[in-house]
C-alpha cells in the first residue's frame, strides 16, 4: 500500500483497540526499532495492523550521521524488518546516535561541511541500495550550531538528494525549533527547502524553556499538541507542495486515542481545504 | 571535533561543552543533549525494571540508572532488550548490597521481557508427549520453547516480584527456582521445582529428555515444564544415536 496524501499518526500500542480505518487516520507510523524482535504481541498487532493500514516505517537508529561505518547488524535487522512488514515508506533522520559500538538513544548533531555531506550521502546510498528501496532523510531540532559548519541545512538536505536520489522527510516542528533556538527565521528556511522532494511531513507538539539569558530554548518533546505556529507553517506548506501524507508524532505523555484523532482531523481539514482549492 | 568528543562531553557533567559550539548560553543548550541522552536511557531502564524502581524509589533509581547507563550504554537501537547488563550489576552495586534478592528480582523482569518478544511458536503438550511410546521418551530430543526462561533465584525474589507487580497468587511463594514463558501470547511466571533450569539448559544443548531431567525428581520438573508450555512442539525428533 503507498503512503496516501492524508493525516497519519505515530502508533502506540495503547491505541490498538481504538483505531478504525473510518476516522480521519489515513495511515500510521511506527519506529523501526520498537519492532526488530522475533515475536509476540507488539509483532501481531502490528502485522494485523498492515491489513487494514498503510504503515511509514521511520528508523531512529541507524546513526546516519555518524563519522564512521553503519553497523552491519542493524541494518540487516531493519532489512529483515522490511522484508516482514514491507512497509509504504522507510525514513531516517539527519543525525547521529552511535558511537564506538554504544547507542544513545538521541538524535545528535552534526556540522554542515564537504566532508560531512561526503559521508552521510555514502550512508544513504548504502541504506537505499541494501534496502533496495529509496528512503526519506528527516530535518533534525537544533540546539546549536557548528563553528565549522560551511553548508547551510537546507544546501546541505537538497544536495543529499542530489546525489542519492533519496526523497525528504520535512519535520515543521523541527524547522521551527531550529529557527527559534538559533534565531533564525522558520519561513527562509521552508523557501530555502526542497519542498518538491518531500515525501511525508511530520507535525508534533514542543515544550518551551528558556536560557538563562532570558532567550527562548524550545525542546522537541513530542509531548504536547502541535503548536500554532507550527500549524501555521503547515498551512503556508501544504499551500505550496499540495497535500502530502502528513504524520502527528506524539510519542510522551502519550494522550488517549480522541485527543490523538482530534489532531490528526485537523490537519485533514488543512490537505482537504487545499484539495479543494 | 570528532564525535568522540561531543558524546564524551554529554556524558561527563563535569566537562565543558566542546569550544566549537557556536551559540550563546552554549552550556545550557548543550545540556539537553546531556539530559536526552541520560535521562532518556534512565527513564527506559526504570519502565523496564518496574519492580526496582517501586523497591527503591524514583529519586534512588534515577541516580543508580545514571550510573549504570553511563557504564553500560546500549550496544544497538533496539532498546526493547537494554538491561540485560542490569541485574548483574546490581550484584556488585556496593549502595543495595544489604538486598541481595534486588538483582534477581532484575533478572525475573528481564527474563519476562525477553519472553514477551521471543519468537512465536506452539507450545509441546502433555497429550504429544503422550502418544509416544514410555520407551521412547527417555530418549526424545526436545527443544525448549524460544520464550522459556528459567532461573534459580535467591528468596524471596519472587514473591517480592509478585508483591510489587501485584500478582497476589505468586506473593507468598519461595519455590528453588522461577520458569518463565510465554505459550501463546501472554507471559507467564511459574514456580518450579529445583533442576528445572539445569533441565532447559541441557535439553538447548541436545541433550535426551532422560538425561536432561536428571535423578532428583523428573516427573515433577517434566510436568511443570509441559504445564507451563516450556518445551517446544515441532522441535521434537529422535537423538542422534
Amino acid at each position: 500500500m503507498a503512503l496516501p496524501a492524508s493525516a497519519g499518526i505515530g502508533f502506540k500500542p495503547q491505541h490498538y483497540e481504538d483505531l478504525t480505518t473510518d476516522g480521519p487516520v489515513g495511515w500510521l507510523e511506527i519506529h523501526a526499532e520498537n519492532y526488530m524482535f522475533e515475536g509476540g504481541p507488539r509483532r501481531a498487532m502490528l502485522a494485523a495492523l498492515s491489513e487494514q493500514f498503510p504503515i511509514s516505517a521511520h528508523g531512529v537508529g541507524l546513526s546516519i550521521g555518524g563519522e564512521g561505518p553503519l553497523d552491519p547488524a542493524h541494518l540487516k535487522r531493519l532489512r529483515d524488518l522490511m522484508e516482514w512488514l514491507n512497509p509504504a515508506q522507510f525514513s531516517e533522520h539527519l543525525a547521529w546516535s552511535s558511537h564506538g559500538g554504544a547507542y544513545f538513544n538521541d538524535l545528535l548533531p552534526l556540522p554542515y561541511t564537504q566532508s560531512t555531506l561526503a559521508t552521510v550521502c555514502a550512508h544513504v546510498e548504502t541504506v537505499q541500495q541494501y534496502l533496495g528501496r529509496q528512503m526519506l532523510l528527516e530535518n533534525p531540532s537544533s540546539y546549536l550550531a557548528f563553528a565549522e559548519s560551511t553548508l547551510s541545512e537546507t544546501d546541505f538536505l537538497t544536495e543529499v538528494a542530489r546525489r542519492t536520489g533519496c526523497g525528504l522527510l520535512l519535520d515543521i516542528n523541527n524547522v521551527f525549533i531550529s529557527a527559534v533556538n538559533l534565531g533564525m527565521s522558520a519561513t527562509a528556511y521552508l523557501d530555502a527547502y526542497p519542498l518538491e522532494l518531500v515525501g511525508e511531513i511530520h507535525l508534533a507538539g514542543h515544550e518551551e524553556q528558556t536560557t538563562p539569558d532570558g532567550a527562548p530554548l524550545l525542546i522537541d518533546s513530542h509531548g504536547a499538541h502541535v503548536a500554532d505556529p507550527v500549524w501555521a507553517l503547515y498551512e503556508r506548506t501544504i499551500a505550496r507542495t499540495g497535500p502530502r501524507p502528513s504524520l502527528i508524532e506524539w510519542d510522551n505523555d502519550v494522550p488517549d486515542f480522541a485527543t490523538l484523532e482530534a489532531e490528526a482531523a485537523r490537519a485533514d481539514r488543512i490537505l482537504r481545504q487545499r484539495l479543494a482549492a | 571535533m570528532t564525535q568522540g568528543t561531543f558524546i564524551q562531553a554529554v556524558l561527563i557533567p563535569d566537562l565543558p561543552p566542546p569550544p566549537q559550539i557556536r551559540v550563546t548560553e552554549a552550556a545550557t543548550r548543550f545540556n539537553v543533549y546531556r539530559n536526552n541522552v541520560v535521562v532518556s536511557l534512565t527513564e527506559a531502564l526504570q519502565a523496564a525494571f518496574p519492580a526496582i524502581a517501586q523497591l527503591v524509589g524514583p529519586e534512588f533509581f534515577a541516580a543508580m540508572g545514571g550510573e549504570f547507563v553511563r557504564a553500560h550504554p546500549p550496544q544497538t537501537p533496539v532498546m526493547a532488550f537494554y538491561g540485560a547488563a542490569f541485574p548483574n550489576w546490581l550484584r556488585g552495586f556496593a549502595p543495595v548490597a544489604a538486598l541481595p534478592y534486588l538483582p534477581e528480582v532484575a533478572a525475573i523482569e528481564q527474563a519476562r521481557r525477553e519472553a514477551y518478544h521471543a519468537a512465536d511458536a506452539p507450545p509441546l503438550t502433555g497429550e504429544q508427549l503422550a502418544r509416544l511410546a514410555p520407551d521412547a521418551l527417555v530418549t526424545l530430543c526436545v527443544q525448549p520453547h524460544p520464550a522459556a526462561r528459567a532461573l534459580r533465584t535467591v528468596q524471596p525474589a519472587l514473591a517480592v516480584w509478585a508483591q510489587c507487580i501485584g500478582v497476589p497468587d505468586l506473593a507468598r511463594e519461595t519455590p528453588p527456582e522461577v520458569l518463565i514463558t510465554r505459550p501463546a501470547m501472554a507471559v507467564q511466571v511459574h514456580p518450579a521445582p529445583a533442576g528445572t533450569a539445569s533441565t532447559l539448559f541441557a535439553l538447548a544443548n541436545g541433550v535426551p529428555l532422560g538425561e536432561a531431567l536428571g535423578d532428583v525428581n523428573p516427573a515433577h520438573i517434566l510436568t511443570c515444564l509441559l504445564g507451563a508450555g516450556a518445551l517446544a512442539n515441532p522441535k521434537v525428533f529422535p537423538c542422534p544415536t
